[in-house]
Parts: C-alpha cells; sequence; structure tokens
C-alpha cells in the first residue's frame, strides 16, 4: 500500500483506539509510538497486532501513533485499515 | 426462491451506532432481539469508511448469539450506499435494512445489486432477508406493491422522523400525523404475511409515553418496535409479552378447542364467550409469544 497523506482514524472514546498514520521516506522501516490504558497486561498483544495488521497491507514504511483507551482486537484492526486507506486516498463510499 | 424462516423474536430491535465500538461490542447483552448495527442517520458524513470497517471486523469477531443482527445500509443512490451493499453482503447478517424505499423500480434495482455481489461471493440469495422502511409519503402510497416484490422481503418497517419530515409536520411527537402512514403499513404486511415494526420512540426520559406508545402499536398489529436506547427494551419487550392471564385464557381456548376438534365441533364457548377459528388462532400467537409449545399443553 503506497501511503501519501498524514491520516487518522478512531477516538479517545472508551474502547476505542485513535490511530494516526504519518508516512515515511522509504527504507526508513516502522516507527510504533504505543500509549494504551492496558499497556502492561496487553501492549505486547497489540504491538504483535500492528505489526501483523501492517504485513496484511503489506506496509514497510510507516509512522503509527497509537492511542489505546481499552479496544477489542477487531476495533484496532479496524481503526489501523481505515486508517491506512485514508493516508493511501484509496478509501470509498465516504466524504472527507 | 422463499427466504429462511426467520427464528427470532422481534419485540425490540435496537439501533447501534456503527463508529461505536463500545455499543458493537456489547450488543448483544442488553437484551433485545434483535440489533440494528446502523451505517445511515447515527453515521458522520465523514466516518462513514470507518464506521463501515468498524461494522466488517465486529460482526466477524463478536458473538452476536440469541439476538437477530440486522445492518442499515445508506440508500443506494447516495454516496455511500453501494459500497456498504459491497461490504456488507458478503458478510450475510440476519438481514438488511433498506432506508427511504419509496417504489417497486427502486426495491428491485436494490435487490438485483445484492443479488449481483451475491453471485460474486457465490453466495445463496435465500439466506439473508431484506427489511425496507417505508419513510416517505411516496413509499407510503406504494407499500403493499413494495412488501411484496420479493420474498426474501421478510418484514417493513416505518421509519416516523423522516416520514413527519417528509409529510412537512411541525409537531410529530403525539404521532397523529403518521397514524395513517402506521395502519397502511402494517396492513401492507398482514397482506403478505410478513413482521412490521414501528419506528423509534425519540424521548428516551419518557418512559411513560415509551409504553403509551408500544401498547398502542402492538393494537394496531405492529410485531415489535425499533429501540434508541438500552433502557428502552424492558419496557417494550414487557408490552409485547402476554401476561399470566392472558396466557391462562389461550391455554384455555386451545385445550377446549382440542377438546372439542375431537367432537367434530368448530364453535363453542370459553368462559361465555364464543370461541372460532379467529380466536383459536390468537391464542396460539399469544402461546408462540410466551415460547410455549402446543404439545406441551
Amino acid at each position: 500500500m503506497n501511503l501519501k497523506v498524514k491520516a487518522q482514524a478512531g477516538s479517545f472514546e472508551s474502547s476505542d483506539v485513535l490511530i494516526m498514520i504519518e508516512p515515511v521516506e522509504s527504507g526508513s522501516g516502522r516507527i510504533i509510538e504505543l500509549k494504551s490504558i492496558v499497556m502492561q497486561q496487553f501492549g505486547d498483544d497489540l504491538l504483535a497486532q500492528i505489526h501483523a495488521d501492517l504485513d496484511n497491507f503489506d506496509v514497510r514504511d510507516v509512522r503509527v501513533i497509537v492511542n489505546d483507551k481499552g479496544a477489542l482486537p477487531p476495533t484496532v484492526s479496524a481503526r489501523l485499515e481505515t486508517a491506512l486507506k485514508r493516508s493511501a486516498q484509496v478509501q470509498s463510499g465516504t466524504l472527507s | 426462491m422463499k427466504a429462511k424462516q426467520n427464528t427470532f423474536k422481534r419485540r425490540t430491535m435496537l439501533y447501534i451506532p456503527g463508529n461505536n465500538p463500545a455499543m458493537l461490542q456489547q450488543g448483544s447483552v442488553y437484551g433485545a432481539d434483535g440489533i440494528l448495527l446502523d451505517l445511515e442517520d447515527a453515521v458522520a458524513l465523514n466516518q462513514k469508511d470507518a464506521a463501515r470497517i468498524l461494522v466488517s471486523h465486529m460482526m466477524q469477531y463478536v458473538s452476536y448469539e440469541g439476538c437477530e443482527v440486522t445492518v442499515r445500509v445508506n440508500h443506494i443512490d447516495t454516496p455511500f450506499g453501494l459500497e456498504d451493499l459491497k461490504q456488507m453482503v458478503p458478510l450475510q447478517p440476519d438481514a438488511l435494512r433498506l432506508p427511504k424505499v419509496e417504489t417497486v423500480d427502486e426495491i428491485k434495482r436494490i435487490i438485483d445489486v445484492i443479488e449481483e455481489i451475491e453471485n460474486e461471493h457465490q453466495l445463496q440469495h435465500d439466506q439473508m432477508k431484506v427489511h425496507v422502511m417505508i419513510e416517505t409519503a411516496l413509499g407510503v402510497q406504494n407499500v403493499f406493491d413494495i412488501a411484496g416484490y420479493s420474498p426474501r422481503i421478510d418484514a417493513i418497517s416505518i421509519g416516523g422522523q423522516d416520514l413527519a419530515a417528509d409529510m412537512q409536520l411541525v409537531k410529530a411527537n403525539d404521532g397523529i400525523g403518521i397514524d395513517y402512514a402506521r395502519k397502511q403499513i402494517v396492513m401492507a404486511a398482514k397482506a403478505h404475511k410478513i413482521d412490521v415494526f414501528d419506528t423509534v420512540y425519540v424521548d428516551v426520559e419518557d418512559e411513560d409515553g415509551l409504553r403509551e406508545e408500544a401498547e398502542y402499536i402492538k393494537k394496531l398489529g405492529f410485531t415489535g418496535k425499533a429501540i434508541i436506547n438500552p433502557r428502552q427494551i424492558e419496557i417494550v419487550n414487557e408490552v409485547f409479552t402476554p401476561t399470566e392471564q392472558e396466557i391462562r385464557k389461550a391455554v384455555k381456548i386451545v385445550k377446549a378447542f382440542e377438546r372439542n376438534k375431537a367432537e367434530g365441533i368448530g364453535v363453542f364457548a370459553v368462559d361465555g364467550k364464543m370461541v372460532d377459528a379467529p380466536v383459536v388462532q390468537r391464542a396460539i400467537r399469544v402461546l408462540e409469544m410466551a415460547d410455549i409449545e402446543l404439545e406441551s399443553l
């Protein structure tokens, strides 16, 4: 996936997660900044999930800023997918 | 082709905003018979993509067992409707709710698109049901033909807020302006032997008003009611659940019917009141609503 612009999805509401995506230069790798209210219990799982989802979308170089308010895995995946599609400007069926 | 038989009670259907993770993950715990995952009016225009993706992930992760799952998509003529169908149809919720349907040509066009998507994904056309929302004066005038267009339409519902706006009603809360539409829609549903849902009651603080409205629409013949807040569920479920007295009376009627049938008698009296086939039919419906099997009597 070819990221083009800064984008975000989600919110600071309970059970949600706010994810911001920033394109970086090719070869920079993944820079993931993670904050979570359940960091101690689920921080590693959350990080692993974000890497797996980025693999699925074939995103190698990106800055991802994650602010988690206790989101379930499907919410994390959904917000990341939305933010990535918005960044790649391939989102459809919505107004910006 | 006949659509799959509905096996859910349909007293209450709770709207859940499609972009609200907290409510989506807890959808089935509130006690509603069904949940309506809403991609339409409850979602901001610039969050339609986010809601669609979130609902899609949630449906694949959360078990809504015991609860009928319906997704309300945007109208196909909006910039969002087609993408909603492309994403939701392959997930095959129990039903899709189609808003603001006004004509037979329109419902035909939408069902054609649904079935094209199902074909692309090698899905049968008889599993996911279609619920049609009537929300304009034109829709009310055409409701009988719309409701009968396809056997996969197994319920229709009235969208009171949009209908009141379409009718240019200034004061809509007392329901007087939409009363004709309610009755017309119920009659169309009954003629086609399908279910019919009432509109939402918007004042969540007014529990007495909600009960009064639920009792009224039950008398009109509605199957159940859309709900916008979990605190409304208990009241509406209670109204649509037979009382102990109603159940006792129904049991008496059905038992008397069985006894008389064996003797070849079609019309008889229970507690001094005449009982014939339609009365027995209503008694059987009461027992069904109370989850009492006829064989157990």
